[in-house]
């Protein structure tokens, strides 16, 4: 079976009309608390500014950053590797898993990791990885996959957290306190930190000035793991690198304002060497970012933060769910950074947006989010990834609008059949009328008004 | 040529025109009249709690108090008793119990609640998260407004860890229900002197 479209996936997820609601509301309580952290600093456009140059500066030396960067890091001790797809990146890791006979791994949130597939990588392998973030654990042991960025398991209840928790980790049925199921997942992961051989994590901000990288949490995970195994793997898109320390002050005061609506992260860990006799690798990983950046409409995606203030702000998203999105990255961002990476299979990401513009506003690096999905749009219709209903409508309309006479027969046609024989468009096969009722027939066209009128 | 390369070869053939490298201006960001007040009511406003200090007697007390309730502590900060100095080797599994730690923090930020906090202020990168309970000593002269502040004082490059801390752990994953205390300490008490 192919994967859902977008529209397909999306009115499944409707269904639900009050979970629907509650998803809304929920997305949009995190957008209003992101306002608050926003409006509470009177330079907040000038940090956007600040933090949208420095990414348009560093994309425009990124080859010397990214060697400058494995330089110093080398220098600190880190063990650097070069990743062209998503293949490259997990047979690097599943090596390194291989060279130390390692059995126990643990992992907090990485969405390059998500990218790549990892964890179905390594399941197929026959290894066992355990993702730490509460809510990536969540949907780990679901079986599912995170549909946030920031937020994974937004799409659940506490309920379903419950009855998640009753199976694996035998909470108590219908207990459904979260203070209770996250104590319960302290535990049980404790004893996965204690015992782990490896941790994999993301990286938020590569510098090329000190070779080290930087990783946020609020839980606290990733140090959990990074602090507690003899190996830590930390792996990135080319596109993470920042050029000096100080920049961190720009990025880290947009980042959790712009995500959840806190001044910072709780953890916002700095890490430059290895302790003796412990290892620290870094994945630089590709997988279609140099192509993105070499697309001058679409280039400025790679300045993406991962902050996810995009996700919530979007009326689509809110109202169908990041797993229709059907991509590691969901939401706007999501839209205009997959296509890059299969065009054909992420076709309708582009089409799932209002184009409102929304996400370009709340875009801690001002990425122009709404104009590349409309800029996507055109490419994939240049390109033959639209589908026939659409291709044969946008079609007939440009025939239409481009032909007056035609156009006002047309109407007139029309408004006579809403009139007179309204079976005609009312009907099953209409797809505008399955989920809209028709409009009103009005006696004459605004044209028509319009001549008669201006003569009185 | 090997993938290192060929990404290189890529990114360079693809980069647009070097554009310029803004310096942000510190001048133009957000002033406190109060730094140590905003401090305090950020850090409360993420879970954590503060108390304001004279001298090091009641750290002291409250030390020799946990010790002889038979509580696993490990205390960083000289001036408040015994240092437990040879800790770097101590595995998660010896930590797993570890009931308080105090360290000290050197910079600590208004806008966020956030403390500059070296690896050798730690002696062992595991102790402010595996940790039940962290105590952090600040100076109340280490107070800074913003990041920006604290980033031009900070050498980052200095040890091989270092971290800003906000706060206690936690964790929203659950239906956005805030809950204190994830994976992290579950309490944060900062002692300003």
């Amino acid at each position: 079976m192919s994967t859902p479209t977008h529209a397909e996936a999306a009115e499944r997820f409707i269904r639900d009309e009050e979970r629907t609601h509650w998803h809304d509301e929920t997305l949009w309580f995190v957008r209003k608390k992101r306002d608050k952290a926003a409006h509470g600093l009177p330079e907040w456009e000038q940090l956007r500014d600040w933090a949208s140059q420095i990414k348009d500066h560093t994309l425009s030396n990124l080859d010397e950053y990214l060697m400058a960067f494995e330089r110093q890091a080398i220098a600190n001790g880190i063990r650097i590797h070069w990743a062209e797809d998503a293949a490259a990146h997990n047979g690097i890791i599943h090596g390194i898993i291989k060279e130390h006979g390692i059995n126990r791994i643990v992992k907090s949130k990485s969405m390059l990791t998500e990218e790549c597939g990892l964890n179905e990588y390594l399941y197929a392998a026959g290894v066992d990885i355990v993702d730490t973030d509460l809510g990536e654990r969540i949907v780990q042991l679901r079986h599912e996959a995170p549909s946030h960025i920031v937020l994974p398991a937004i799409h659940l209840k506490r309920q379903d957290v419950s009855d998640t928790f009753h199976t694996h980790l035998q909470t108590e049925k219908g207990n459904h306190d979260p203070q209770y199921l996250t104590e319960a997942a302290r535990l049980h992961l404790r004893g996965k930190f204690i015992a782990s051989e490896l941790a994999i994590t993301g990286v938020n901000f590569a510098i090329a000035e000190t070779g080290g990288i930087v990783v946020c949490t609020n839980e606290g995970n990733a140090d959990m793991g990074a602090h507690a195994a003899k190996v830590h793997i930390a792996c990135m898109g080319i596109e993470k690198i920042i050029p000096l320390a100080e920049h961190l002050g720009v990025f880290l005061r947009l980042l959790a304002r712009s995500a959840t609506g806190q001044p910072v992260t709780t953890y916002n860990s700095h890490f430059l060497k290895p302790l003796p006799g412990r290892e620290m690798h870094v994945i630089i990983v590709d997988n279609g970012r140099s192509r993105q950046l070499g697309r001058a409409a679409f280039r400025d995606s790679l300045k993406c933060i991962r902050c996810g203030a995009c996700f919530n702000t979007c009326p689509v998203y809110r109202r169908s769910g990041g797993h229709s999105y059907h991509t590691a990255v969901a939401g706007p961002i999501g839209s205009i950074l997959n296509p890059n990476i299969d065009m054909r299979a992420n076709a309708d990401l582009p089409f799932a947006s209002t184009l409102c513009g929304s996400c370009s506003n709340v875009c801690p690096v001002k990425i122009d989010i709404h104009d590349q999905l409309w800029k996507w749009r055109q490419v994939l219709a240049e390109e033959g990834h639209v589908a026939l209903s659409k291709r044969t409508g946008l079609k007939v309309a440009a025939f239409l609008l481009s032909r007056p006479r035609i156009y006002r027969l047309a109407g007139r046609v029309g408004r006579f059949v809403l009139r007179h024989l309204p079976w005609l468009v009312k009907n099953r096969l209409n797809a505008w009328h399955l989920h809209r009722e028709m409009p009103e027939a009005p006696a004459e066209s605004f044209r028509d008004w319009y001549i008669k009128n201006r003569k009185k | 040529m090997n993938a290192r390369e060929r990404i290189l070869q890529a990114v360079g053939a693809n980069k647009p025109s070097s554009r310029p490298l803004p310096v942000p201006d510190k001048e133009l960001v957000i002033r406190y009249e109060d730094p140590l007040s905003t401090f305090r009511a950020t850090l409360d406003s993420i879970g954590g709690a503060s108390v304001i200090i004279d001298d090091l007697e009641l750290l002291k007390k409250e030390i020799q108090t946990h010790r002889a309730k038979g509580s696993f502590v490990i205390n960083r900060i000289a001036a408040v008793g015994q240092v437990d100095a040879d800790i770097a080797g101590l595995t998660a599994e010896a930590l797993e119990s570890l009931d308080v730690a105090y360290i000290e923090g050197k910079i600590a930020v208004a806008e966020n609640g956030a403390i500059w906090i070296p690896e050798s202020s730690l002696g062992n990168r595991l102790v402010p998260f595996i940790c039940t309970q962290l105590v952090v000593l600040i100076d109340r002269k280490d107070i800074v407004p913003t990041l920006h502040h604290a980033y031009a004082l900070v050498d980052t490059a200095a040890e091989g860890f270092g971290m800003f801390l906000a706060g206690p752990s936690k964790t929203a994953d659950i239906e956005q229900s805030l809950v204190i205390g994830a994976h992290g300490a579950k309490g944060l008490m900062v002692y300003i002197l």
